[in-house]
C-alpha cells in the first residue's frame, strides 16, 4: 500500500467532482473503542426499520459497527467471511491487491480522509462456487451527535458465487447531525453474482458522501438496489462500475423521497467495456418539497453492448425540484443505448380511474405513488423485495 | 333509480350535451346509439361524475339523492360503476391488487378472472399492454369485483374477439342480473324484483344477443332522441342511417 497515504495527503482539499463541499473538520472523528456496547443496547427500531435483524436470524452473517468500534460481527456459514476490514488487512496480505483498486484513493477530499483514518469497515468474501443462504446484513449505526462515521468496505464474491447483502445505515434516534463517508470496493469475478440492498434512514442535519467503486469480470452480475425515504441534509453519491468481463452484467435501481429540506444527489456511472455486457439504471424519485438530482451515465465501450437508463420523478407538493441528468455516451458502433425520463405529477387521469371504482382521491393518489415506487428488479431475491416493500408501507405516512 | 332533469353539459368551455332527459327505473337496461363524436361517452363519464364534465343546467338524482355535485367516489359508493373505453395503465399496480380494491365482499380475485379467461393477465400492471379485446375484459373483472348497481358500459364489445364475445356478453347479462337461468321462481316474478340496472353504449348491436335491452336512444349532435324499442331503433340506423331514424322516431 506504498504511496496511498501520500496521495491521499495531497487530495485532502480536493474538491468532489459533483456535490456540495463539505467542510470535514466541524465534524468529530473520535477513536475507537473497544467492543464495550453490546447489540442489545442499540435501539432494535433504528436497526430494523433499515432492513437489519438484530437476532441476526435469518442472515448469513452479520456486520454491526456503531460510530467507529466494531460491536457485532458474525458468521455462520462456511465459505462466507464476514469480519472487520482491520482483522481481514491483518489476515489476509493478498487483500492489499483489492485496496483502492476499484476506486481511486485520490477521487477527493472524502476517499482522501477515509484513507487516513484508522480502518474502519467491512470485509466480506464468499470463496469460489459458494452461494449465501440468507442475505450477509451490515449496519453502519451513528449514535454520537456530531460524529464524522468513515469506512472502507471491501466485498469479493469469488468466480462462481453468489452473495445478497443488505446494509442498512441508521443513526440513533437522539442523533440529529453528523457525517458519514463510505468508501465501498466491489469485486465480482468470473460468474459471480453480488445483490447488494441498501436502505438508509438518515436524520435531518446528517450529511452522507458515499464513494463506490465496482469491478465486474466476465459473466458477473452486480445488482445495487438504493432505498431512501427519510430526510438526509445532503447526500451525494455516484457510483461507478466496470463492467470488464464480457457479458458482464450492472444494474442500479434507487427509490427516493425529498422531504422539504432534504437534498439527494445520486445516481450511476457504468462502463461497459466487455464485449456484450449490459446495464441498467433505473430511478424512481418523489420530491415532497426536497431536491433530487438523478444522475446516470452510461459509457458504451464495447461491441454488443446493452444499456438502458431511466429516471422517472413525481413532486407531489406545490414546491419540489426533480433534475435528471441522463447520460449516454456510445464510442463505437454496435452500441444499444437507450434513457427515458419523466418528471411531472400523477396524471388526474389515473386518479379519477381508480376514484370510479370506489377509492377516495387520498387513496387514489396512496394507492398510484405505491405502484410508481414499485420497481420490478429482475434477479433481486424475494426477501430483499421483501425489506425494501416494507420500508415504503413504514414510510407512506411521511411520504403522502 | 337514475334521472336525468333537462341536464346541459360542458366540456373544456363548450357545450356537449343539450337539455338531456332520461329515466333508467330499476331492472332497466337501456341501450345508446349515435355516430362518433356526439356525446354518448361524455353522457356515461357525466353521470358517474368525472372532472372535466360540467353541469351547467338540470340536475341527476340517483337512488332519490342528488348527485348533480356529489364527487365521483361517493357515486362509486353509491353503487354506481362503468368500463371504460380506454382506461389508463397504472404502472406498479397489479390487476389482481385493483380487483381486490374494488371488492366490496372480499371476492376472490382468481375466482373473477377465471369466469373471464384472464388469470394469465392477474399479474401484469393495470391496463399494461392489453389489446382492445383484453381491456374489456379486465374492465368487466373490475366491474364484477365491484358489484354497482348502476352499470355503465362504454362500447363494452368493440375490439372482443369472436371467441370472447359469448363469455363477455354472458359475464354483462349476469352483472345487470339478465342471465336466462334457472331461477326458484318464475322468470316473471324473478324480472319484476330486479334491480340491477344499466346503460351501453353500442355500436355494432351485438350486445343485444346476450342481453335483453329494455330501451334505446339514439345521441344527435348532443341531442339524446326518442326512447323506444332498442331492436326497432337498431334496426332503423342500420337500414337509414342515424339522421334518417333521428327524423322517424322523434
Amino acid at each position: 500500500m506504498h504511496g496511498l497515504k501520500e496521495k491521499a495527503e495531497k487530495a485532502l482539499n480536493k474538491k468532489a467532482a459533483v456535490g456540495r463541499d463539505i467542510d470535514l473538520n466541524i465534524y468529530r472523528t473520535g477513536t475507537p473503542e473497544s467492543n464495550a456496547t453490546g447489540l442489545a443496547e442499540l435501539c432494535e427500531t433504528d436497526l430494523l426499520s433499515a432492513g437489519i435483524v438484530p437476532s441476526g436470524e435469518g442472515r448469513s452473517g452479520s456486520y454491526i459497527q456503531e460510530d467507529h468500534s466494531v460491536t457485532h460481527c458474525n458468521m455462520t456459514q462456511k465459505g462466507v467471511e464476514i469480519s472487520s476490514i482491520e482483522e481481514a488487512l491483518k489476515k489476509y496480505d493478498w487483500l492489499k491487491d483489492y485496496w483502492w483498486k476499484a476506486l481511486a484513493v485520490d477521487t477527493d477530499k472524502y476517499t482522501a480522509f477515509t484513507e487516513l483514518q484508522p480502518r474502519r469497515g467491512y470485509f466480506m468474501r464468499v470463496a469460489a462456487g459458494q452461494k449465501t443462504v440468507y442475505p450477509l446484513q451490515a449496519c453502519l449505526y451513528m449514535e454520537e451527535e456530531g460524529v464524522l462515521q468513515s469506512v472502507h468496505n471491501v466485498v469479493i464474491a469469488e468466480e462462481g458465487s453468489e452473495m445478497n447483502i443488505i446494509t442498512g445505515c441508521t443513526t440513533a434516534s437522539s442523533l440529529h447531525s453528523g457525517l458519514h463517508l463510505g468508501v465501498s470496493e466491489f469485486f465480482v469475478k468470473k460468474g459471480a453474482k453480488i445483490t447488494f440492498t441498501m436502505i438508509h434512514n438518515w436524520k435531518e442535519d446528517v450529511v452522507v458522501r458515499p464513494r463506490t467503486g465496482v469491478v465486474v469480470e466476465e459473466g458477473g452480475v452486480f445488482i445495487s438496489n438504493y432505498v431512501s425515504l427519510k430526510p438526509v441534509k445532503d447526500l451525494q453519491s455516484f457510483p461507478t462500475a466496470y463492467l470488464n468481463g464480457d457479458n458482464a452484467v450492472a444494474r442500479f435501481s434507487s427509490i427516493l423521497v425529498a422531504p422539504e429540506g432534504s437534498w439527494l444527489d445520486t445516481g450511476a456511472r457504468v462502463y461497459l467495456n466487455g464485449r456484450g455486457s449490459r446495464s441498467e439504471i433505473i430511478s424512481r424519485t418523489i420530491s415532497n418539497g426536497g431536491t433530487i438530482i438523478a444522475r446516470g451515465h452510461l459509457i458504451g465501450n464495447a461491441e454488443e453492448i446493452k444499456a438502458h437508463l431511466e429516471c422517472n420523478g413525481l413532486i407531489l407538493t406545490e414546491r419540489g425540484i426533480i433534475h435528471a441528468i441522463p447520460e449516454l455516451e456510445g464510442r463505437l458502433r454496435g452500441v444499444d443505448m437507450s434513457h427515458e425520463a419523466a418528471v411531472g405529477k400523477i396524471a388526474q387521469e389515473e386518479i379519477e380511474y381508480l376514484m370510479s371504482r370506489g377509492l377516495s382521491e387520498e387513496e387514489a393518489t396512496a394507492t398510484i405513488v405505491r405502484g410508481f415506487l414499485n420497481v420490478e428488479i429482475e434477479g433481486l431475491p424475494p426477501e430483499l423485495k421483501q425489506e425494501i416493500d416494507r420500508a415504503i408501507e413504514e414510510s407512506e405516512k411521511d411520504i403522502f | 333509480m337514475l334521472i336525468l332533469d333537462g341536464v346541459t353539459v360542458e366540456v373544456a368551455g363548450k357545450e356537449i350535451l343539450h337539455d338531456i332527459n332520461l329515466e333508467v327505473k330499476p331492472g332497466e337496461t337501456h341501450v345508446l346509439f349515435g355516430p362518433n363524436g356526439t356525446g354518448k361517452t361524455t353522457l356515461l363519464m357525466t353521470i358517474m361524475g368525472f372532472a372535466g364534465y360540467t353541469v351547467t343546467k338540470g340536475r341527476m338524482s340517483y337512488k332519490g339523492e342528488d348527485i348533480t355535485t356529489m364527487p365521483l367516489h361517493e357515486r362509486a359508493k353509491m353503487g354506481m360503476g362503468m368500463s371504460f373505453q380506454r382506461p389508463p395503465t397504472i404502472r406498479g399496480l397489479k390487476t389482481r391488487n385493483l380487483v381486490a380494491l374494488c371488492s366490496k365482499m372480499g371476492k376472490d380475485p382468481e375466482e373473477l378472472a377465471r369466469r373471464l379467461s384472464f388469470e394469465k393477465f392477474l399479474d401484469r400492471d393495470v391496463n399494461d399492454n392489453l389489446s382492445g379485446g383484453e381491456i374489456k375484459k379486465s374492465e368487466l373483472l373490475q366491474l364484477m369485483a365491484q358489484d354497482p348497481d348502476m352499470v355503465l358500459l362504454d362500447e363494452p364489445e368493440s375490439g372482443v374477439d369472436l371467441e370472447n364475445i359469448a363469455l363477455v356478453g354472458e359475464v354483462i347479462a349476469e352483472l345487470l342480473d339478465k342471465a336466462i337461468k334457472h331461477f326458484n321462481e318464475p322468470m316473471i316474478e324473478h324480472k319484476k324484483k330486479r334491480k340491477k340496472s344499466g346503460i351501453i353504449i353500442t355500436h355494432t348491436g351485438f350486445i343485444m344477443r346476450y342481453v335483453n335491452a329494455d330501451v334505446g336512444h339514439v345521441i344527435l349532435n348532443g341531442r339524446l332522441s326518442c326512447a323506444n324499442n332498442p331492436e326497432e331503433i337498431f334496426s332503423c340506423v342500420g337500414k337509414f342511417g342515424y339522421e334518417e331514424c333521428v327524423r322517424c322516431m322523434v
